[in-house]
């Protein structure tokens, strides 16, 4: 009784490893600029070439400013990995889609965008959140630099088959709240490194009900409870999104790949190696308090304190991570004052987040002293949203409507967080210093991001829908 | 990849959990496109404060450590992004072991991609080996890969565990995209047998 990731594991097996890792095809290698001039300069260095660029597909994101398209940057040194990026790719006769390109985006909003990402296949990327194209019922998992350099020389990858791990999320998402709430409460249930060393497959009728925006929003937060990859079984939802999209099949090539992803899903009685279920019945809006995504509680809730915990390691972390965000054991977490929000992201940056958060914004205004960035994950979802009159919403509202980009997620860009504000953002990541030195973040979900804009510190969006 | 038999060093402990790789290198220094020189930016905010001042208070910058080649850290160790530069930045700076309970997989790969021999040992050792360090200035461990022993200076010792292909690796210095090379007949008879059009890539790059 195979599971999806056994079938996908067995359909892309080069060779079975022997006592070796097994060596699996790599159906599509995504590339940005920040992991890969390494992996092309040792390739050159070896006079190896790319073995399949038809497979490999590049895009800028992360060091992009979000304000303007102007050449060269700012910042020396990112235009060089810009231009290396742009060079490689040229040189291999990789697929890109550069700076000025209408298919520009956040690599992991607009390559499933495009339908490059299709059901069962495998999907590497050197970065963490390629899990994100899980969603479509792929195994996609992000890799170091040295592993880059192996998927463009030989388009494999010598891998140890992850464990399974059958998440079922039970009960109905309450109204107010959305994908982004789901999975931060899932990753404070499992923690931080709770799903190490797994595929996690998603399972149950809450994740069945989600859009296809929204699964790409719980995929790519996989790796934030240390998982390897996040699926989803293709099903009507899947087929319904892809159907039409630029790279995905048509015609009688749509139909045969109809048949064969309608044979992916796990079936029925297939084991998992472990089994975990979360009921999201009665949940609330979600936000965290400290410095990794698994410390976190709901919007309503109040920051923990250290001296009631009875591990105490965890005791000794939260204290550390108070500390960091300037919050008092015990605050209310809607009583803490913000500075900034960011709306965007590859969690967060596709048209239904920028709906959600348009829709608590609406004929209100951000509060004074507040900046609010409102980033769209790729040129198509810009171009959606302002069909849409979203961008509009926004500006009136007092946020600022910018350029596709990784912008604040990680600062690699001139949107940085100063030392000392703290920001309702909607990326990934609240590490300490993740949005820029000495800046404090609370992850969320748009409409909380929003409602948090409006009011200057955390809160509910509840009260505005 | 480097090889890797037996190893001996001063041992710095890193005393926290979860230690993702965005405190191990910063992203603000992911714009560079070389391999070296990201040890100077290692453990960056923690290291030197916002003024660029030595935070003297980090293990790291406490004299007694300087020389430190081994790092012992605590679980979920390399967590977050996919980032190689955090295994560069650990090797550029001295570093050839690090030692913890629990590494994040894909920072656990990327080590052993070039050479950094990252030790899992049990919560209970790793906390023996913390005490032994403590007790000591100058405390060395030698590794053993080959006998798969971790011994200190005062003679304290133990086994570890290891993958068989990554210590026969480790062992002999094997290229990885050497070793997938050698199956390249049976790369292209896969490429044969999935050729069908919707499992194909991009048209335009085709030709």
């Amino acid at each position: 009784m195979p599971t999806l990731l056994d079938k996908i594991w067995k359909s892309h097996l080069v060779r079975p490893g022997d006592g070796r890792p097994d060596l699996l095809y790599v159906d599509r290698h995504l590339v940005h600029e920040v992991t890969t001039p390494q992996a092309f300069a040792a390739l050159a260095r070896e006079g190896r070439k790319v073995r399949r660029p038809d497979l490999t597909f590049a895009v800028c994101d992360h060091v992009l400013s979000t304000e303007n398209r102007d050449r060269p940057l700012a910042d020396p040194v990112a235009e060089e990995q810009l231009k290396a990026l742009e060079a490689n790719t040229a040189a291999h006769r990789i697929t890109y889609f550069g700076q000025d390109d209408p298919r520009q985006g956040v690599i992991h909003v607009t390559m499933p965008e495009l339908g490059l990402i299709l059901p069962g296949q495998v999907v590497i990327a050197g970065d963490s959140h390629t899990a994100t194209h899980g969603a479509l019922g792929a195994l996609a998992f992000g890799v170091g630099t040295s592993e880059v350099e192996h998927v463009l020389a030989t388009q494999t990858l010598p891998q140890d088959r992850p464990r399974s791990l059958g998440l079922s999320v039970e009960g109905e998402l309450p109204a107010g709240c959305g994908a982004k709430d789901l999975i931060l409460y899932v990753i404070g249930r499992l923690g931080t490194a709770g799903g190490t060393g797994c595929a996690i497959e998603y399972l149950g009728p809450a994740v069945r009900g989600l859009s296809l925006e929204g699964r790409l929003s719980v995929c790519n937060m996989s790796i934030e409870c240390g998982a390897k990859a996040g699926l989803i079984a293709p099903d009507e939802v899947t087929y319904a999104w892809l159907r039409g999209r630029p790279y995905a099949p048509s015609g009688a090539d749509w139909r045969q790949a109809l048949e064969f992803w309608k044979s992916l899903p796990s079936d029925p009685g297939a084991r998992y190696d472990r089994q975990e279920s979360v009921d999201i019945s009665g949940l609330e809006p979600q936000v965290t308090w400290g410095t990794n995504p698994g410390q976190v509680a709901p919007v309503s809730a109040s920051a923990p304190d250290p001296a009631a915990l009875s591990d105490p390691a965890q005791a000794k972390e939260a204290a550390q991570a108070l500390e960091f965000m300037d919050l008092k054991p015990g605050q209310a977490l809607s009583q803490a004052p913000i500075d900034y929000v960011f709306i965007g992201s590859c969690t967060n940056g596709r048209l239904e987040d920028l709906a959600a958060a348009a829709a608590v914004l609406r004929g209100r205004r951000v509060a004074p002293g507040v900046t609010a960035l409102v980033v769209p994950g790729s040129m198509q979802v810009k171009a959606q949203a302002e069909a849409a009159g979203l961008d509009r919403v926004f500006i009136e509202a007092g946020c600022q409507w910018r350029l596709p980009g990784c912008s604040m997620c990680l600062a690699m860009n001139p949107d940085v967080l100063p030392a000392g504000a703290r920001c309702a953002s909607t990326s990934n990541r609240n590490f300490k210093h993740r949005q820029g030195q000495g800046g404090r973040t609370h992850l969320c979900s748009p409409a909380t991001a929003a409602a948090s804009a409006i009011k200057g510190r955390l809160s509910d969006p509840r009260e505005y829908l | 990849m480097q090889k890797f038999t037996t190893f001996t060093g001063i041992v710095v402990p890193l005393d926290m959990a979860h230690v993702d790789t965005d405190q191990i290198v910063p992203k603000q220094f992911l714009k560079r496109v070389q391999r070296e020189g990201f040890g100077q930016v290692l453990f960056h905010h923690h290291r030197f404060d916002q003024a660029g001042q030595v935070v003297d208070t980090f293990v790291l910058n406490h004299p007694r450590y300087a020389k430190a080649s081994i790092l012992l850290a605590r679980e979920n160790f390399g967590s977050g992004s996919s980032r190689e530069h955090a295994p560069w930045a650990l090797m550029d700076y001295g570093f050839k072991v690090l030692i913890a309970p629990s590494f994040a997989d894909i920072f656990k790969n990327n080590c052993f991609q070039i050479g950094l021999l990252s030790i899992e040992l049990a919560g209970e050792l790793v906390d023996e080996w913390f005490k032994r360090v403590a007790s000591q200035s100058g405390y060395r461990i030698t590794v053993d890969l080959a006998g798969q022993t971790l011994t200190g200076s005062d003679g304290f010792a133990c086994f570890f565990a290891v993958d068989p292909h990554r210590k026969h690796c480790l062992l002999n210095g094997l290229d990885d995209i050497g070793l997938t090379l050698e199956h390249e007949d049976r790369i292209a008879a896969y490429e044969r047998a999935h050729a069908a059009p919707w499992q194909a890539g991009a048209p335009e790059a085709r030709s």
